[in-house]
């Protein structure tokens, strides 16, 4: 069951939820991502990660690795 | 957040620099700062031609954005891998530096591999052993070949690659780990032409975080491809970029220093006298570029036995 305090991460093709009220920082950390990896974007536009999440954000992590 | 130089919301934060900048001041500083390291590292002036290898994503397009940008002469070169992988991986990629060379007038060489050597790489890879074992080799030394041969043949002044810190972070990792001495005295943002047919190359990216050539990529609007090599999963560099990553998290400028200090350790000498002498280099009597080997070099011998 869903509350209505959430918001969505989003890497590649996986889907997060998680609450607002964090900062992008500690969502990434509570998931497990590292930080130092993604570039974290809001509508389009790059944002801190100490942004607070608020209520229906849906953020889009961008990956940073590349290689080979 | 906010921007240390107008106060306004910043867009990125460099944790190792303790530095927040908005979007017109992170475009302004990355440029200022290139301009720095290519002064610092004497790796090329106005007046040369520079050509620079662009693969379609965000540092190799970033780079030739920001050298055009501090007006100097870059060329692209382009290299078609002939990668498919059920979603045209080297097409898109193509496609990207096309668009990219046409939206602002820029001259762009591309070279397909299986045009001119009769295989793609993944054919290349499937071929011989080295390439069953280790495609991102195969594909390294293909690569490194016709960037040099286009160069040389081009009278380019200059070969520039979009290395960023974080990949010669992970190569210094990878070399430091199994002591590659030979591999370390020759890192470095600018491998000089030190054999007759080899031709210059520098890393004017090499100081930023693969982060900030994202956020540049992102920032300028630069359209890049953002799927991943399909044959770079697994691949030990990205191992070693996360690894340096977890440091990173906890220590920022980690990567950063770790790099740095190995540069300065280089200077002083720390390596030179423990390494062992590296052959001299002879000529390649099917390509004629410098090869450690007596007769064909690497590539050649690998297009060879490839060929039915």
């Amino acid at each position: 069951m869903g509350t209505s305090m959430t918001a969505k991460l989003i890497l590649r093709k996986e889907e997060f939820e998680v609450k607002s009220g964090m900062t992008v920082r500690s969502a990434l950390e509570k998931l497990e991502i590292v930080p130092e990896s993604v570039i974290a974007t809001r509508q389009g536009d790059l944002i801190t990660d100490d942004e607070l999440i608020e209520e229906g954000d849906v953020i889009t992590l961008i990956s940073v690795i590349s290689g080979g | 957040m906010k921007c240390r130089k107008c106060g306004a919301k910043a867009a990125i934060n460099m944790r190792q620099h303790k530095l927040a900048l908005c979007k017109q001041h992170y475009l302004e500083w990355i440029p200022t700062q290139t301009q720095r390291f290519i002064e610092e590292h004497h790796m090329f002036s106005p007046e040369d031609r520079i050509l620079v290898a662009v693969s379609g994503g965000k540092d190799s397009l970033a780079l030739w954005d920001i050298l055009t940008r501090l007006g100097y002469q870059a060329d692209g070169l382009y290299i078609g891998l002939g990668i498919d992988s059920g979603f045209g991986y080297s097409d898109k990629s193509l496609h990207f530096c096309q668009k990219y060379a046409e939206d602002h007038r820029l001259s762009l060489i591309v070279v397909d591999v299986k045009d001119a050597y009769g295989s793609t790489i993944p054919q290349l890879n499937e071929k011989t052993p080295r390439g069953k074992d280790k495609p991102c080799a195969v594909c390294g030394l293909s690569k490194r070949n016709i960037m040099n041969r286009v160069a040389r043949d081009g009278d380019y002044d200059v070969l520039v690659t979009g290395h960023n810190l974080d990949d010669e972070a992970a190569v210094l990792f990878g070399n430091t780990l199994n002591w590659l001495g030979s591999y370390l005295l020759r890192q470095g943002p600018v491998l000089e032409a030190d054999h007759p047919g080899l031709v210059r190359k520098a890393k004017p990216l090499f100081r930023f975080y693969e982060r900030e050539t994202t956020a540049y990529a992102l920032l300028r609007g630069i359209e890049y491809i953002y799927d991943e090599c399909p044959h770079a999963e697994g691949a030990k560099s990205i191992y070693y970029k996360e690894v340096l990553n977890q440091l990173e998290r906890n220590r920022p400028g980690t990567k950063l220093i770790f790099y740095l200090n190995f540069l300065k350790a280089k200077e002083g000498g720390l390596f030179a006298e423990q390494a062992p002498e590296t052959d001299p280099l002879n000529t390649c009597l099917t390509c004629g570029q410098p090869t450690s080997s007596p007769e064909q070099c690497a590539f050649c011998r690998l297009v060879e036995r490839s060929t039915p």
